[in-house]
């Protein structure tokens, strides 16, 4: 198949990108979204141009490194799919694909498809952790958690901070990743300790990165590749609120 | 921003209940009094309240949106084509309407109530807005206006209703689902409520 690729380039963080148009020929469709770029960039390095910078790892849909704004979509058209999960058989023959990377104040680009997502980091930094005593594992029957509740904890772990909640957000709020990381804690007992003053520095360091505020949307939940619900957002807006109700003064 | 919004989505009820009386077919004596009621130390509190609710709500929205447009500097050449939700993507331009309608209609009935504005002709006194409603609806412009402006607010208020409950952290696997099919019947409720009235008054009534 043939498709024609429509790409930003951005030599660095500074410079003024645009879009460039590479026609592609011979495009398997049975090639993952990411191959396909390789096959083009080996094609540009033969004919000694830059090839396009863009990132990947694991290319198993589990790291979340990957992440391409795909015809208007995070990730392409398949839901619940990684970049590196898409593949060229979700396309048509002859097909127009804009790829962009995420747009946001947070995420500045660094080169063509490349963003900085440090931002998500230093939430995670901020208080994305519980602190416990090292030393040989407690017995596990002493902290008993249902099933649903350990599911549900599960679910927002399976989180894997790509950023296209970010990317698909018309206000670019992390709400949906800040949910995700603030959830896993706060519904299991050895997270509970911590959660309000969790909630508390994770949802500041949030709005100090220059993310927008969430307008329940829903477009993030839409596109995320791992499924992830908006009711971790109602949970984190519940666990803010009930930690600006209920925060108790040292000494 | 969602607690103000409760606030004035329960305003908005009690002034379509009152105003659906001027269709009690009793001349407007019931009208009249749900209008004398208004008068009530207890309803003047309430008063100070909602207009509290509708500055923090409008001046919270406006700040809000400008913090969210600046959150993505440069835009997307492909605008995203899926959301889960279209109302909420408008949610400010619907706002903007509501308020241009706010003001229009605080300027023909809470103005005149203030003295602020010149009584009109067909009004006795400053509190007679049924003979003021009436005068306007039979202008077809001017129902026509408050007619499409019922249809924006009920836009506003399908996402709206769910959306506060969302904000609050209200959500449970049980009652979400019926709070959003409550939403949008409150949406249509509201906006088809006072849609009713002017549609009333321009086409099957002759004073």
């Amino acid at each position: 198949m043939n498709v024609t690729l429509k790409i930003w380039r951005q030599k660095n963080a500074q410079a003024k990108g645009k879009f460039n148009t590479y026609p592609l020929k011979d495009v398997s469709p049975e090639m993952s979204f990411l191959e396909m770029l390789d096959y083009l960039n080996m094609q540009l390095t033969e004919q000694g141009e830059e090839p396009v910078a863009f990132e990947h790892d694991c290319r198993e849909g589990i790291c979340g490194t990957c992440g391409l704004y795909i015809n208007g979509r995070p990730h392409g058209p398949m839901r619940n799919t990684t970049t590196c999960e898409l593949h060229m058989r979700s396309f048509k023959d002859g097909e127009i694909i804009y790829i962009e990377p995420w747009r946001a104040r947070a995420f500045p680009i660094m080169k063509d498809l490349i963003v900085d997502r440090s931002s998500f980091e230093r939430i995670m930094r901020a208080a994305g952790f519980i602190n416990t005593n090292t030393g040989s594992a407690p017995e596990a029957n002493s902290n008993p958690v249902s099933k649903i509740i350990a599911d549900k904890a599960f679910d927002a772990a399976t989180c894997i901070g790509c950023g296209a909640c970010v990317a698909a957000c018309k206000n670019s709020s992390a709400m949906l990743y800040a949910a995700a990381k603030i959830a896993q804690y706060a519904m299991i007992p050895q997270g509970k300790v911590e959660a309000k003053d969790r909630v508390d520095k994770m949802v500041r360091q949030m709005d100090a990165e220059g993310f927008g505020f969430c307008s329940n949307t829903y477009g993030c939940e839409f596109d995320c590749p791992k499924g992830i619900s908006v009711d971790f957002i109602a949970l984190m807006n519940r666990e803010f609120l009930s930690s600006k109700a209920c925060k108790q003064k040292h000494g | 921003m969602a607690l103000a919004g409760i606030f004035l989505m329960l305003f908005l009820v009690s002034h379509l209940l009152t105003n659906l009386l001027m269709l009690a077919g009793d001349g407007g004596k019931a009208f009249d009094r749900a209008v004398e009621l208004l008068g009530h130390p207890a309803v003047k509190i309430v008063e100070y309240l909602l207009f509290a609710a509708f500055i923090i709500h409008i001046v919270l929205g406006v700040i809000l949106q400008l913090i969210n447009y600046n959150a993505r500097p440069v835009k997307y050449k492909k605008a995203p084509r899926t959301e889960i939700s279209t109302f909420s993507r408008y949610m400010f331009h619907t706002g903007v309407i509501i308020l241009v309608f706010l003001v229009i209609h605080l300027i023909n009935f809470f103005f005149v109530r203030l003295g602020w504005a010149p009584l009109p002709e067909t009004a006795a006194h400053s509190h007679d807005f049924r003979p003021m409603a009436v005068a306007l609806f039979q202008n077809p412009w001017y129902s026509g206006f408050y007619v499409v402006c019922m249809l924006f607010l009920g836009f506003h208020l399908k996402h709206a209703f769910q959306s506060a409950f969302q904000s609050l952290g209200l959500n449970h696997t049980k009652y979400t689902p019926a709070i959003k099919i409550i939403g949008t019947l409150y949406a249509i409720f509201i906006s088809v409520g006072f849609a009713l009235i002017p549609v009333y008054f321009l086409f099957f009534y002759s004073s």
